[in-house]
């Protein structure tokens, strides 16, 4: 029998605001252990929390950018669970009545367009961190992180692959990253996702036992970790067994996924509403605000690319990916008309840098500008496409700018007939071979010879004018 | 006569013309708790060299200045349920024996900027929950008026403390009748304010929905120059309220004529002892006598007040207690193998018998399958009782009857009997589940032990409630009696 796999998936966004939830205290991070706390954050008998206006706004922001409806009522409640790092022993989070709800996103896997529905999202605090001591001797908790606002979004369990669903997690980052409000970073922790999934038989209506995968750091683990999971699921199905239902981890190093707990031990979080904290009302007013604040988001401005600048669709998708990439696009085409040729040094020459580095496009050092002027010298014809090539390799190590590189290097492309064809000459006769064989038709023996001028004026010389002089002498 | 028969304002005369000095105010607190904290035992903490220190300070400034705060040099009890920076605040409970805390109380900042001088802290009921104080997690508080009964609870050291001249006042904390209670065994005043009128901040929470701090006095216009120094919007509690702070000084005018005041039948009724009864009978004589309107009213859901009190407070105060885990402060029990353990054999020691059946009680109310049944439904009844209450304040300004069913009962009376002890918190929860303010004032003796009248006002209408409170105690005598420490 063929079984459909049905992923539905939970994400967590730290808010990027200046200080925590319901306390002042600062939210950086990688800040020395618990140096950002207080009697609040550290749940001190007698302190109460004050919801931080901005985390709200944050959330409506992203709960806009993602197509939810906003409650105009709104509230806190508690969950209530017993851990070293929830120093109150309750998660002040919301149950019954989420900020955001019934949104939706758009993803598209090969080729197919598919809507993902958003169940809801709503506002939490963060817990902190527990590590194993080095010395062995128990484990320390710091509490920097508690209280650091936090949103959950939890889609339906509308997809149907892996790699829907890591593709619905890209978008859902980059969507989150445009608007601002949050890092989305996996591997600091700021974009966390844990994954519901199923298997049932092809054709059946009603959803198979689930399982609860936590633990994949990494959009690769997510990938990774779903799979390992219907591989598992699909094994224990046809073998005639029946999935557990229970909560597991997924081990990126081993690549298995290691049971937690089953569903007997599952927590009664006794949710209740917070009575610390009073009811939200967000006015019409409020969230028209906040909706006129968002910026163009990815789907909207893909399209603008294709239409505005005629590219193609998959190129105008790979420079909108992020926020920062389409920035960096949009700013260079203040330099220069080409936007084709500007896309393709970004998606090529840029990319695989940034990719080979292991770096973000912020930490590099090349400007829109550098690349803008660039772009200008070669139109100009002042240096070649290929020069351009090691200019630009050269901006992205030592951070200068065209001018300044081409200046140092002697890279300015030779322009004058005159030169160029001294050389043409000289190459005709040095390869009397080539020159036989183009003359009894063998059309590629011209590249060859062009070859030879460039190596001769370390490829310096105008290509199109090399390619007519030849042509002439020949 | 003893410094402590004089009223707030004659202290304050005297202190600013001279006369007197915090010193001298300071040291009759300590004489006077040298003679009679081996009966009483009100406090669990005494800072002696804190408070003559502060004493001293005070006199300073007297000295250089005119300008003090009309409480400046009081000596006042702090419930233990309210923090106190670098001062041991345990809530009488073995689980924060060791607890310092880092920070202080809205509350208790705003008097240190009184320029009160706090004594100690008092002792209660363990995290406030009982009605007599035998649920202390460290020792009982024995009723100045007779030393073989309660003083109530669970702010019983913070009313003993006043009763029996220790100090000048107390601050205590009212979750379902805890100031007033107690202050109508001890003989003494005892406001309840408005829910969100006094900040909660550092008051360590039972139930959040429902705990105020509130003052304990001698009479009203103590209460009142107390209330004026702890009320007013806090930015650190979000259920404070931002409200105007009338002058509560200036509405004592003693005239209530034409006041309209409701009695309701259901707090007249069976339950309540009948020489409880006739005192409160009189009190409405007085009150008419002074051209207060008084007729009969109805606050229909009454009787569901107790049980829905039972199941909201303990259902907060379920989570509210669960932070103390041994994790980052108080006790930690020791020879724990693993932190679930841990977590069990320190809240098993670390908390008394009462406070274990309601952490028990809410539990069990806010599980999955059982929270319909039992929290969803107290919280529909909770808008039935204020709804009774908003429907008599359309036609009544104030609602009176007495503060408790009885008088203080028996040491060890009830300690075995929850449900007995729980009952007897029937006139005092609705105002709570309400979030009204309420007022107790002594309002005569039986059987030489304090009743209490309840006076109980609109939100945010302390004034109209002072005022009567005020009226009454003008043209009675009861508050000027003082306790004798007497047994039997």
């Amino acid at each position: 029998m063929a079984y459909e796999t049905v992923i539905g998936l939970e994400v967590h966004a730290e808010l990027s605001t200046e200080s925590k939830i319901f306390c002042d205290c600062s939210t950086e991070f990688g800040a020395p252990a618990n140096s950002h706390t207080c009697p609040v954050c550290l749940g001190h008998p007698g302190v109460l929390p004050v919801i931080n206006k901005q985390a709200v706004e944050f959330a409506m922001k992203a709960a806009l950018a993602l197509n939810c409806e906003i409650s105009t009522e709104t509230k806190f409640d508690r969950k209530n669970y017993f851990y070293p790092d929830s120093p109150k022993a309750y998660q002040i989070s919301q149950y019954d009545k989420p900020i955001g709800k019934n949104g939706w996103i758009e993803i598209e896997v090969n080729g197919e367009k598919k809507i993902i529905r958003i169940n809801r999202l709503h506002m939490e605090e963060d817990a902190g961190k527990s590590t194993h001591s080095e010395f062995g001797d128990g484990t320390l908790v710091d509490f920097n992180r508690v209280g650091v606002p936090l949103i959950e979004i939890v889609s339906e369990a509308d997809m149907r692959s892996p790699e829907e669903a890591r593709t619905y997690l890209e978008k859902l980052k980059a969507i989150i990253q445009y608007t601002g409000v949050s890092d989305v970073k996996m591997e600091e922790g700021s974009l966390r996702c844990d994954a519901n999934i199923s298997l049932r038989p092809e054709g059946q209506e009603e959803f198979g036992t689930k399982t609860e995968l936590k633990n994949m750091n990494t959009f690769k683990g997510v990938q990774r970790g779903l799979e390992y999971e219907v591989k598992r699921q699909t094994r224990v199905l046809k073998s005639g067994g029946e999935v557990v239902q229970e909560t597991i981890r997924w081990n990126e190093e081993k690549g298995i996924t290691v049971s937690m707990r089953s569903k007997e031990e599952a927590h009664d979080y006794r949710y209740f509403p917070d009575p610390d904290l009073v009811d939200m009302v967000i006015d019409e007013e409020w969230i028209e605000r906040v909706k006129a604040s968002l910026p163009e988001l990815p789907d909207v401005r893909k399209a603008r690319y294709v239409e505005q600048f005629g590219l193609t669709d998959y190129d105008a998708d790979i420079l909108t990916s992020s926020k920062a990439l389409a920035d960096f696009f949009e700013a260079t085409l203040e330099y220069t008309k080409d936007a084709k040729s500007a896309a393709n040094w970004i998606m090529g020459d840029l990319l695989r840098y940034l990719n080979e580095e292991g770096i973000e496009l912020e930490e590099s050092k090349v400007t829109p500008k550098h690349l803008g002027e660039m772009l200008q010298m070669i139109e100009k014809g002042t240096i070649s496409g290929k020069i351009g090539k090691t200019v630009f390799k050269e901006m992205l190590d030592a951070g200068k700018d065209a001018q300044t590189i081409v200046k140092e290097k002697g890279l300015v492309q030779i322009t004058d007939e005159g030169e160029i064809a001294n050389i043409v000459e000289a190459v005709i006769e040095n390869n009397p071979q080539s020159v036989e064989d183009y003359r009894s038709g063998k059309q590629q023996a011209i590249g060859f010879l062009v070859g030879q001028v460039m190596k001769e004026t370390k490829g310096k010389a105008n290509p199109q004018l090399v390619n007519k002089l030849i042509i002439e002498n020949l | 006569m003893s410094l402590f028969d004089l009223s707030i304002t004659e202290v304050h005369k005297r202190l600013k013309a001279k006369e007197l000095t915090a010193i001298d105010l300071v040291e009759e607190s300590f004489k006077r708790i040298a003679e009679v904290e081996k009966d009483v035992q009100s406090f669990l903490l005494i800072d002696e060299e804190g408070a003559r220190k502060r004493a001293k300070a005070i006199d300073e400034d007297i000295a250089k200045s005119e300008d003090i705060g009309i409480l400046a040099g009081l000596p006042a009890g702090v419930k233990d349920n309210i923090v106190t920076e670098g001062i041991t605040t345990t809530c009488a409970s073995k689980i924060l024996e060791n607890y310092d805390p880092i920070y202080s109380a809205t509350a208790y900042k705003r008097l240190l900027a009184g320029q009160a001088i706090m004594i100690g802290k008092m002792n209660m009921d363990e995290f406030a929950m009982g009605s007599s104080t035998e649920h202390s997690g460290y020792h009982s508080t024995y009723n100045p008026w007779n030393l073989d009964y309660v003083p109530g609870g669970s702010s019983g050291g913070s009313a003993a403390s006043v009763a029996a001249g220790e100090v000048y006042f107390s601050l205590g904390s009212d979750t379902g009748g805890s100031i007033r209670q107690p202050a109508s065994f001890t003989g003494i005043v005892g406001l309840k304010p408005t829910y969100g009128l006094v900040s909660r901040f550092g008051l360590v929470a039972f139930a959040s929905s429902l705990d105020q701090i509130g003052p304990l006095t001698k009479n009203v216009e103590d209460a009142a120059h107390v209330l004026q120094t702890i009320a007013g919007h806090d930015g650190k509690d979000s259920t404070s309220a931002n409200v105007h702070i009338p002058d509560y000084i200036s509405a004592l005018t003693g005239d209530i004529k034409g006041l309209k005041i409701g009695v309701p039948k259901e707090y007249m009724g069976e339950g309540v002892d009948s020489q409880v009864k006739e005192k409160i009978m009189d009190a409405m004589k007085v009150l008419e006598g002074l051209g207060a309107i008084i007729e009969e009213v109805s606050l229909p859901h009454t009787e569901y007040a107790v049980p829905t009190y039972y199941i909201l407070a303990p259902s907060e105060a379920s989570s509210n207690l669960a932070r103390y885990d041994g994790v980052r402060y108080g006790v930690r029990a020791d020879s724990a193998e693993n932190l679930l353990e841990m977590y069990k054999k320190t809240r098993s020691e670390g908390f008394g018998a009462e406070v274990k059946r309601r952490i028990m009680l809410g539990t069990y109310a806010l599980s999955s399958g059982y929270y319909d049944a039992y929290y969803l439904k107290a919280q529909k009844v909770r808008t039935l009782i204020k709804q009774d209450f908003e429907n008599v304040f359309e036609k009544y300004d104030l609602i009176l009857g007495p503060t408790v069913p009885t008088t203080a009962f028996k040491m060890g009376e009830k300690i075995s009997d929850p449900l007995t002890m729980y009952v007897n918190d029937i006139l005092t929860v609705p105002v709570n589940l309400a979030g009204l303010p309420a007022i107790s004032v002594p309002a005569g003796f039986v059987n030489g032990l304090p009743v209490g009248l309840q006076l109980i006002g609109k939100h945010f209408d302390e004034t109209t409630i002072l005022r009567a409170a005020h009226a009454f105690e003008q043209h009675t005598e009861f508050h000027k009696q003082r306790a004798q420490l007497v047994r039997g």
